[in-house]
């Protein structure tokens, strides 16, 4: 444990300035792959385990992408393609299998798939970590906002998830599309009982929340190091982000992805030893005290 | 009070067991003893992973965090001076006991799917206190520097032929121990949990403090296991309480089959030979072993020993339903 460190750093207008923003890009990361996790879940039931490996493509496609075009826009329009054409794949042809039986067989196709897309990709890519290097379009100074820098890659970012989330969130809030996922989220079977394609339904679900992974991925190539079983980690922060938010809330997700992605900025200086312990200490916080997470509904 | 027919079967077992450990001694050879030890070690894991998924019907996607807790707990006891081996294996049970309390108490209240991932991110937060307190494990080198085996009650865990005594008979032990707890009444009431929660709870059964009972045992007898794997390779890694350690463990089982009792024990057979085989030909074992999996699982629908049971009675292959078969 460190406080002095962490008091010193939040006395310091460069330090906060460097921390809030580092926090707040893995945080918008999160977002994206909690938002499309936490859409799957609140459609289809199901917890898809492979989300993280669908990041993990996202990332790698926009590296190839980028490394054979030179062109990052379309790295990230094939990443979110990409990703979301294999989710759809993923759903009717193995998913769809088991929706009726119970979870064990549910984690194990996806079990199945991470060690089959982990492998894919070191035989692909190589086991090494790759950089896929800065976009030309950001390669400018960084901004200096209080005495700390601030890259200007990172504005693109967060622009385009808070983009992304309210998007989503009208489209959720406004659209016949977004009627039929809630109404699915609050009953599924009625949906299929009053004539709604719901196989259709439950492939487009499951693109949508893959071409968020996917744009995750392609977001993330620039900045992190890009590695076979960096879907993983992703994945265990994503769903404590949505069990803190509560499943199957996008509003809870955007929120708790902030604030994880701070935590873990600030716990890295405070407590460095127990970085991935404060996420937990938080999360084992809202399981006492409000089971549902901040925003949850009651589980259905 | 036993039926006759479990004290035949626990007979044979026992018999075949010794028969086992004596063969092996006699024929004196080292690959064929580590054979039986990682069997012995990784049976015994998935059979108490087993206790939650076959008959409670709690699918931990964590249990590989007890497995790497006691390895390292019994690592570290052993090698601060003068504990005996015994005691240091006493007080690794014991705390691995305390850590599943802690973190079942969280769980066991929680939906299926919700537990499956919340047990997933507790081992993930072991693994990550184990790769980052390096002044205490040794990081992601493991706790090295070997594990001192003092020599108790005429048994010198040094030599490979005693150690390979000792690992059998704590094994078996732990197995019939096991055994003992599914068949006795504690083990029905898991069942009735399993089959129906509301039921049990409508005849007064405290659900919850029984879900949190056989997570603890679960965690109890993966504790064992990791004890006897730390003494196998003298030391103690951080992959021992990596998810993928815990994803192997259903693997077996679901390749073994679950309505059998012994059936994760032959699923980790099963699953040490193909996982062999496949390292001879190939670095990326993921991706067969993967494939294999979906095929058992969208094939199958379930494990070798149910197929075979199946069979004998006459019953299809592939049930007509999509439910999983569950032990009775």
């Amino acid at each position: 444990m460190n406080l002095d460190a962490l008091l010193d750093c939040v006395a310091a207008s460069s330090c906060l300035v460097t921390q809030i923003s580092a926090g707040l890009i893995i945080g918008m990361l999160l977002f994206l792959v909690a938002c499309g996790l936490t859409l799957i879940f609140g459609v289809l039931g199901v917890i898809n385990f492979t989300h993280g490996s669908f990041y993990m493509m996202g990332a790698y496609i926009a590296l190839t992408t980028f490394q054979t075009t030179g062109s990052y826009a379309l790295a990230v329009l094939a990443s979110t393609l990409g990703v979301a054409l294999f989710g759809v794949i993923f759903e009717r042809f193995f998913m769809a299998r088991v929706y009726g039986a119970d979870v064990l067989m549910q984690l194990l196709v996806c079990y199945a798939f991470i060690l089959i897309l982990d492998d894919v990709a070191k035989i692909v890519w190589g086991a090494d970590f790759r950089a896929m290097g800065m976009p030309e379009a950001f390669v400018l100074p960084p901004l200096r906002v209080a005495g700390g820098f601030l890259p200007p890659f990172y504005l693109f970012l967060a622009a385009v998830t808070v983009a992304i989330a309210i998007t989503l969130g009208v489209v959720i809030a406004k659209t016949r599309f977004g009627k039929i996922v809630r109404a699915a989220a609050a009953n599924r079977q009625m949906v299929g009982v009053l004539g709604i394609n719901t196989a259709l339904l439950y492939a487009a679900v499951f693109a949508l929340g893959s071409a968020l992974a996917g744009i995750a991925g392609a977001l993330a190539a620039p900045v992190r190091s890009v590695v076979p079983g960096m879907g993983f980690s992703i994945l265990i922060e994503s769903f404590i982000v949505t069990v803190i938010g509560g499943m199957g809330s996008i509003a809870g997700a955007f929120v708790a992805a902030i604030l994880v992605g701070i935590t873990r900025s600030f716990g890295s200086i405070g407590f460095p030893l127990f970085t991935d312990g404060t996420m937990f200490v938080f999360m084992v916080l809202v399981l006492l005290i409000k089971p549902t997470g901040l925003f949850g509904r009651r589980p259905g | 009070m036993m039926r006759r027919s479990a004290l035949l079967e626990a007979a044979l077992t026992a018999v075949a067991c010794l028969a086992v450990t004596t063969l092996c001694l006699a024929l004196g050879s080292k690959p064929l003893m580590d054979i039986v030890l990682r069997l012995a070690i990784f049976g015994l894991f998935a059979l108490s992973l087993n206790i939650l998924i076959g008959y409670t019907g709690l699918i931990s996607f964590g249990h590989a965090m007890f497995f790497g807790f006691g390895a390292y707990a019994f690592g570290l006891l052993m090698q601060a001076r003068g504990v005996s081996i015994p005691v240091a294996f006493a007080i690794a049970v014991l705390a691995t006991a305390a850590l599943a309390v802690v973190v079942g108490a969280l769980c066991v209240r929680l939906t299926a799917i919700y537990f499956a991932f919340l047990t997933l991110a507790f081992q993930m937060l072991v693994h990550a206190i184990i790769l980052s307190w390096v002044s205490l494990t040794g990081g992601d080198q493991g706790l090295r520097g070997g594990i001192p085996r003092p020599v108790f009650l005429g048994v010198n865990l040094a030599d490979p032929r005693h150690f390979f005594v000792f690992a059998c008979v704590v094994a078996f032990a732990s197995i019939f121990l096991i055994r003992q707890i599914l068949e006795a009444p504690f083990g029905y009431t898991l069942r009735v949990i399993r089959d129906n929660a509301d039921r049990a709870r409508a005849l007064g059964v405290p659900v919850q403090r029984y879900k949190l009972a056989a997570f603890v045992f679960a965690g109890v007898f993966a504790a064992v296991a990791g004890i006897l794997m730390s003494l196998y390779v003298s030391g103690a890694y951080p992959n021992f309480a990596f998810w993928t350690q815990s994803g192997d463990a259903i693997f077996m089982i679901m390749l073994g089959g679950i309505s059998v009792f012994l059936g994760p024990i032959v699923g980790a057979a099963v699953f040490l030979l193909l996982n062999d085989t496949i390292t001879r030909f190939t670095e990326y074992n993921g991706l067969v072993l993967g494939i294999v999996l979906l095929c058992v699982v969208l094939g199958l629908r379930a494990g070798l020993l149910d197929v075979v049971i199946r069979l004998m009675a006459g019953a299809p292959v592939r049930p007509a339903s999509v439910t999983t078969e569950t032990p009775v």
